[in-house]
């Protein structure tokens, strides 16, 4: 093993909550445990959770505190090896073979196929460098089930093979955060390399300071009555539960009509920055049993 | 198990990971392993923060998280090294209902959750215990071992009454308040508190619930603990035998399963459109290279997007089904660029507009189905032959050799004419037809059900539960 085994990043879990903290985000006891046992162990972290509770954020803040550079890669449906791990350059291979045609076909052949002409793709580049590295890849889901098998081999012994060259070992472990809606069922291997993390939305008391920390101005009874709401307004099975960044907006506009309590009126006037959907926004209005203007 | 926290710290935890095993839970050894480390570097001295790092190394999924922090509590107790502090009022008549009452109703209006796992392990404790009264049933289900007594959520929470305490609850976060007298409320928030805390105490209930089966899989030993200890997920409970609130929990996940379909549905349309080769044209490019295939020619398909229609049985011995069944429909309409929704019990109408325009929410639109569209003639009871009938009379025309064609329903023809030439027609003119049946197929020739005569015209597929209906439509839809 050539490679560290774990990054590094924090000492303790009281850091890990601190230093979150200073770039803004407030982590519960169970996202701090686990990013700082990520960190220790060198394992990847599988976070699961509704859209708008805060995985790819928390990939942001670790790198953020860490001086870390972030490596994301974005699954979508269709992703394929060259999108995730790497590709050769073509161009530049033909440019290499027509420059020297007096060469033989060993020395060409062997030539073309070198780190110059390899286009490394995030996963290839998260295990390759020697700096910090955080690399989040970002609602693995949605990609193809293939695709996890591309990811197996970087989740476990952070190495990538080319078989033109061989196995890339990363000398430094980059710190590995997976997020996942959850609309597909990741495999059971995947989730083997993983520690797993569900992140739910906050309760009550955090989401006020996370509110409060992100909306100083707001004041407190009113931050109170903010999330009271949005709580209401998750339990309503509604098409899109408001997020946690939503909540955030809410506040912030809220401040920006310079309401200092939470009435009906201001309710129904500004619930749409909350909610997306006319649908919701109707039952939203019916439950709330506000009266209509 | 009060031996468990005298033993040793590695013993302690392989025996944690096979009492999770126990428990459904898959832990591999390298699990175990990882949770090792775990334990190695965090230490005993935070539990909170040991739970969650135990968590994080041994489980695969957040279903599995109340069986863990049940069991975590078991051997990793309270106070580490003496078993007598750490399980508390293990006098059950010491703690008495009005105390735990109390400290319930403060852990509610905190909205403590950790407060409150802990007082339902006190109520079950205090007040779950059944003598050995045979047959009176452990937790939700109502058949325990004769003899062998058990806990009881039921008797827990008849004995506790959790509901009394919103008034309570209520007040006391009003005094709480800051800055507010009781006198001048924050209305919006009051209207919102009273159902934050009745969800809080339907918390608690599973709490209890969960607390009480766990104890008595503890008492009755593994075999029972498999029996009954894991509730069925979502997917797989039974359409016909769903309570009213595991309906509820179905109808929750039929966006992500419809979306899941739509996902598989668009990506095999896509595959189905490249592939086949078009040998005329190929052999005709070839003339150019010397009756060489350089250039293979693909045969291109007008991408067709095709027609669906449902016919359902609204009747209320299938309403689980159906409107389960609707639900997805409504949500998978998109893929589709015509969908048709008949509904009957034994006359047939159009619900097409209902379904489509209707909101997503279930008991609304089965009732405005059976309100608004004439589904029901002369009697209230399914009569499929007339219903088939009908359709054959009025709806011809919406059948057309592209359409798919679903048929949901039992069969149960209440032993009128099951009209088998109205669905051999219908098989002649459309493109296919499935028929999907919540029964299992072993019930099909019982009783009043038509079923087996049907299967013989139109294929049946046995459909349970929303996993098989996934699966199904997955592979019967059109590409």
């Amino acid at each position: 093993m050539t490679g560290e085994q774990h990054t590094g990043f924090f000492a303790s879990v009281e850091e890990v909550s601190a230093r979150l903290a200073e770039v803004g985000y407030l982590a519960s006891t169970a996202v701090a445990t686990t990013v700082f046992l990520a960190d220790r162990l060198g394992k990847p972290l599988l976070v699961e959770g509704p859209a708008g509770v805060g995985k790819t954020e928390l990939a942001k803040a670790v790198a953020a505190v860490a001086g870390a550079r972030l490596v994301r890669l974005q699954c979508y449906e269709g992703v394929d090896e060259s999108r995730a791990l790497y590709e050769w350059n073509h161009a530049k291979q033909l440019l290499r073979i027509t420059a020297g045609r007096e060469e033989s076909w060993q020395e060409a052949k062997a030539d073309i196929f070198s780190e110059e002409f390899l286009l490394p793709r995030p996963l290839l580049t998260a295990i390759r460098g020697s700096e910090p590295t955080v690399l989040l890849v970002d609602e693995t889901d949605k990609a193809d089930v293939e695709v996890e098998g591309l990811l197996l081999e970087v989740l476990s012994d952070f190495q990538v093979t080319v078989p033109e060259l061989g196995t890339i070992t990363a000398e430094r472990r980059p710190f590995v955060v997976l997020t996942s809606n959850a609309t597909r069922e990741l495999s059971e291997a995947l989730r083997r390399r993983c520690l797993f993390l569900h992140l739910d939305f906050p309760d009550e008391e955090l989401e006020c300071r996370i509110v409060r920390s992100r909306v100083p101005q707001l004041d407190q009874a009113l931050a109170e009555s903010v999330v009271k709401v949005i709580g209401a307004l998750r339990a309503m099975e509604l098409r899109k539960a408001p997020s946690v960044a939503e909540t955030i907006d809410w506040a912030r506009t809220l401040l920006a009509l310079g309401a200092d309590s939470l009435d009906d009126a201001v309710v129904r006037d500004s619930l749409g920055v909350v909610l997306k959907h006319q649908e919701d926004l109707r039952r939203a209005v019916e439950k709330l049993t506000l009266a209509s203007a | 198990m009060t031996g468990a926290a005298q033993r040793a710290l590695p013993e302690r935890l392989t025996g944690f990971v096979h009492a999770l095993r126990g428990h459904h839970v898959r832990v591999g050894p390298g699990e175990t392993v990882d949770a090792a480390a775990v334990l190695a570097v965090l230490g005993l001295a935070d539990r909170e923060r040991l739970r969650e790092g135990l968590a994080a190394a041994l489980l695969r999924g957040q279903g599995q998280r109340p069986v863990f922090d049940a069991t975590f509590d078991l051997y990793f107790p309270r106070s580490v090294g003496d078993p007598s502090t750490a399980r508390p009022a293990a006098a059950g008549a010491a703690t008495s209902v009005e105390e735990l009452r109390e400290r319930l109703a403060e852990a509610l209006a905190a909205g403590d959750s950790a407060a409150m796992a802990r007082l339902a392990g006190l109520a079950v404790q205090a007040l779950g215990r059944f003598g050995s009264a045979p047959g009176a049933g452990a937790g939700a289900t109502p058949s325990a071992t004769p003899g062998s007594g058990g806990w009881s959520a039921h008797q827990t929470l008849e004995r506790l009454r959790p509901q009394i305490l919103l008034a309570r609850v209520l007040a006391a976060l009003r005094a709480g308040r800051p800055g507010a007298p009781a006198d001048a409320p924050d209305a919006l928030t009051d209207r919102i508190e009273p159902d934050e805390i009745r969800r809080r105490i339907e918390a608690f209930r599973g709490l209890v619930a969960t607390e009480a089966r766990r104890r008595t899989a503890e008492e009755q030993g593994t075999a029972e603990i498999a029996r009954r200890a894991v509730a069925p997920s979502v997917d797989q409970i039974d359409f016909l035998f769903a309570g009213r609130d595991q309906l509820a929990e179905l109808r929750r996940s039929v966006r992500p399963l419809a979306r899941k379909l739509a996902t598989h549905l668009a990506a095999r349309r896509r595959r189905a459109a490249r592939g086949r080769i078009d040998l005329r044209r190929t052999v005709r490019r070839s003339l150019g290279t010397g009756g060489v295939p350089l250039r293979p020619a693909y045969r291109q398909r007008r991408p067709q997007r095709p027609d669906l229609l449902l016919l359902c049985d609204v009747s209320s011995s299938v309403a689980g089904f159906s409107d389960f069944t609707m639900l997805l429909v409504q949500a998978l309409r998109e893929e589709f660029s015509r969908v048709r929704v008949f509904a009957f019990v034994n006359r047939v109408d159009e619900v097409t507009q209902l379904v489509t325009t209707g909101t997503a929410d279930p008991g609304g639109l089965a009732r405005r189905i059976t309100t608004e569209a004439a589904v029901i003639g002369h009697h209230p009871y399914s009569d499929y032959g007339s219903a088939l009938g009908e359709f054959a009379d009025r709806y011809q025309e919406a059948v057309t050799p592209r359409t798919s064609v679903l048929i949901l329903g039992d069969a149960r023809n209440n032993r009128r004419d099951p009209n088998l030439p109205a669905l051999a027609q219908l098989a002649g003119r459309a493109r296919r037809v499935h028929w999907l049946n919540p029964e299992q197929p072993a019930l099909w020739s019982t009783g009043d059900s038509a079923a087996l005569d049907y299967a013989g015209l139109v294929a049946m597929h046995p459909c349970r539960n929303a996993r098989q209906l996934g699966e199904l439509i997955t592979r019967l839809l059109p590409v």
